[in-house]
């Protein structure tokens, strides 16, 4: 007998403490297929950040540093600049990349380091409890915004990919969703090819991942997959943002 | 009459500040400070205050704004925990340079690394040195009458100093008591109207705030900071037995609990203070002269009460719930050895490190800790000047 589908060697045999419905746990799955894929399994560095993937570096089967809030951008370039032929990559929500760390993020790609970002958007902070983001939509409700996010005291909704497009030192810039298998399917290429331009091009890439909080959003995990689809993907389109480095 | 209530030290704090209502709030959220912010955002939304609340990015732009609101002629509150505290850190500096009344709960938790959310003491410790006010709450009563006070205290003209109101992290942050509130007048009448005597953009008074001040000025102007801390300890005091005119409780720079007569003490701050109590009103029963100094004002630290307090003990135990690296002894102990110093009588004291990264304190080690006490009166001998409680060693 065959074996067809079986936990990636990468992936360490313990259960999550993710919500159902999270995203969080598929994007994993993806990296650490790829870290088997790519046979880089013992090459490859993770920074987690602060937020509801603070413990992945219980789920995944390689060496990874657990920082402060928002600066895994700064601790990877200490990494790679020392360890260069290692595979690095930064794992980071919306809170932390997009709200705390974005001067971290901003200077790590403009300065071109060449390491790979894995940005998880669920529009809010879903470790404290959802309150509102950088990322959060208009008129989402929040735990701090609990009529709706309003333009005129909270400001609009960050586009990071968009951002950070028209820095040199950028190489790829891709947003992408886990709602639906093609597009599970899709990330797992784009995330795949952000570790080629590191590996292949030393060059810096992000990934940026529209990823359900079932839980924060107060929706059942398909309802959940139905508001992305609805209200997320409209503002944050799926598209490749910026390639100046397109793969053979 | 005001009304009782259940509540949880977040949401007594939100509570506080709503009967407060700043003009600005500029909040990053932390876990366990989180529902402070969350509870009054609910009360921005429904209009029930009128304070500008800013979403901002990190504790770091949190200060700064408050700064900014604070210039402006605003009073302006922030709240955090741990390293949000720490990010914190340099505008904390800053906000007590200038002399601007902001007024922060602070919600205790152990500082990474390790990362950790529960409770000590080495975020509000650590940040003793910054100018800030420090004011310790036993309890949720203790954090809604603190954070009252403090705003009285902080736009004293005398002070004009921010004050940090701590409470410890889901011990008293999300345990439910009881609570009793004043009525929204009577705090209304209580805390006045703040007004900056040197606002931004008044333009008869026009003013530069922060500017350069190097070998030619720094010095006097650390110099007034330091007298106006030292003259915050008469204000609380002043706004403590003001405050006992509206609810009935009095607050001192420190608690002294049962120390009539008491020959065995311990001195500590925050939730532990009531596990303390629960200890020396049993021991009392059986006989033994057991006392509790309670920490309120940290900032300015009170030496003369404390000293006073402590002199007729023939053994006290400080109680830290946090570490100075390679200081002998805790924040809490160093002060008060130090103040026990004039004394003509040497009182024994000794030091205890516990609860760190939130590890639970219980009945049994407090008394534990006097019966060690118990032992260095009769002996007059110390065996170990610092130790540990509650960790496997
Ligand atoms: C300096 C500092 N401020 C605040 C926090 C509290 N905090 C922990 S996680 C988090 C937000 C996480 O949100 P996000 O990055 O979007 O991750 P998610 O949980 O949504 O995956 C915050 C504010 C902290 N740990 N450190
Ligand atoms: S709170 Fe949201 S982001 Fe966090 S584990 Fe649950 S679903 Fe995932
Ligand atoms: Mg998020």
């Amino acid at each position: 007998m065959r074996i067809g589908f079986k936990r990636p060697e990468s992936m360490r045999n313990s259960p999550t403490h993710y919500c159902p419905g999270c995203g969080h746990g598929i994007v994993h799955r993806l990296i650490c297929e790829i870290v088997d894929e790519l046979r880089i399994r013992e090459k490859t560095i993770g920074i987690c950040p602060v937020g509801c993937s603070v413990i992945a570096y219980d789920y995944f089967y390689f060496d990874m540093v657990e920082v402060a809030h928002g600066r895994a951008p700064a601790v990877a370039t200490g990494i790679k600049r020392v360890q260069t032929e290692k595979v690095v990559f930064t794992y980071q929500g919306d809170g932390d990349l997009a709200s705390i760390g974005t001067a971290e993020i901003v200077h790590a790609a403009s300065r071109g380091e060449p390491f790979s970002v894995i940005f998880i958007n669920n529009a809010t902070y879903g470790m404290t409890g959802g309150q509102m983001a950088p990322t959060t939509l208009l008129g989402q409700k929040t735990t701090t915004t609990p009529f709706g996010r309003d333009a005129k005291e909270a400001g609009y909704p960050l586009k990071v990919c968009e951002l950070l497009s028209s820095l040199p030192g950028v190489a790829y810039l891709e947003r992408i969703a886990v709602n639906n298998p093609v597009n599970i399917r899709k990330t797992k290429k784009a995330i795949k090819k952000s570790f080629h331009l590191q590996i292949e091009k030393n060059r810096f890439s992000l990934v940026e991942i529209l990823s359900p909080c079932p839980t924060c959003w107060r929706l059942s995990p398909l309802e959940s997959l139905k508001w992305l689809e609805e209200n997320m993907i409209p503002y944050y389109s799926l598209e490749v943002v910026k390639d100046s480095v397109p793969l053979p | 009459m005001g009304k009782i209530v259940g509540l949880t030290g977040d949401e007594t704090a939100a509570e506080a500040m709503r009967q407060i209502n700043p003009d600005v709030l500029a909040a990053y959220p932390i876990t366990p400070q989180t529902e402070i912010v969350q509870n009054f955002s609910q009360f921005v939304a429904n209009g029930v205050v009128s304070t500008e609340m800013i979403r901002v990015e990190s504790e770091h732009s949190a200060m700064s704004a408050c700064i900014g609101a604070a210039a402006s002629g605003a009073r302006a509150m922030t709240a955090t925990s741990a390293n949000g505290l720490a990010l914190m850190w340099e505008i904390c500096y800053i906000a007590a340079s200038y002399r601007l009344p902001i007024v922060m709960p602070l919600v205790n938790r152990a500082l990474s690394g390790p990362i950790n959310i529960h409770c000590d003491h080495s975020d509000s410790m650590g940040a003793r040195d910054s100018g800030w006010i420090q004011l310790y709450s036993e309890n949720c009563q203790e954090i809604y009458d603190n954070l009252i006070q403090a705003i009285r205290i902080a736009e004293d003209k005398e002070v004009l100093l921010p004050v940090m109101v701590t409470l410890d992290g889901f011990i008293i942050s999300h345990a439910m008591e009881r609570v009793e509130i004043l009525e929204d007048e009577k705090v209304t009448e209580f805390i006045g109207e703040y007004k900056n005597p040197y606002s931004l953009l008044d333009v008869d008074n026009p003013v530069t705030w922060g500017p350069l001040d190097l070998y030619d000025y720094y010095f006097e102007h650390k110099r007034q900071q330091i007298e106006a801390i030292e003259k915050a300890g008469e204000v609380i005091q002043r706004v403590g037995k003001e405050f006992k005119e509206i609810s009935g409780r009095s607050y001192e720079l420190m608690e002294n609990y049962r120390l009539e007569g008491a020959d065995l003490v311990i001195v500590a701050a925050g939730s532990t203070a009531g596990t303390v109590k629960a200890v020396v009103n049993q021991l009392r029963e059986e006989g033994v002269k057991a006392g509790l100094l309670k920490i309120r004002a940290f900032r300015p630290f009170p030496v003369r009460e404390v000293s006073q307090a402590l002199k007729n003990a023939k053994a006290v135990a400080i109680l830290d719930r946090s570490v100075s690296f390679g200081a002998e002894g805790g924040p809490i102990f160093l002060e008060i050895r130090s103040a026990l110093f004039e004394e003509a009588k040497r009182v024994p004291v000794v030091n205890y490190i516990y609860g760190l990264g939130g590890r639970d304190i219980g009945i049994d080690e407090i008394k534990a800790v006097y019966k060690n006490l118990e032992r260095i009166a009769q002996t007059k001998k110390i065996e170990k000047l610092v130790g540990y409680l509650g960790l496997r060693e």
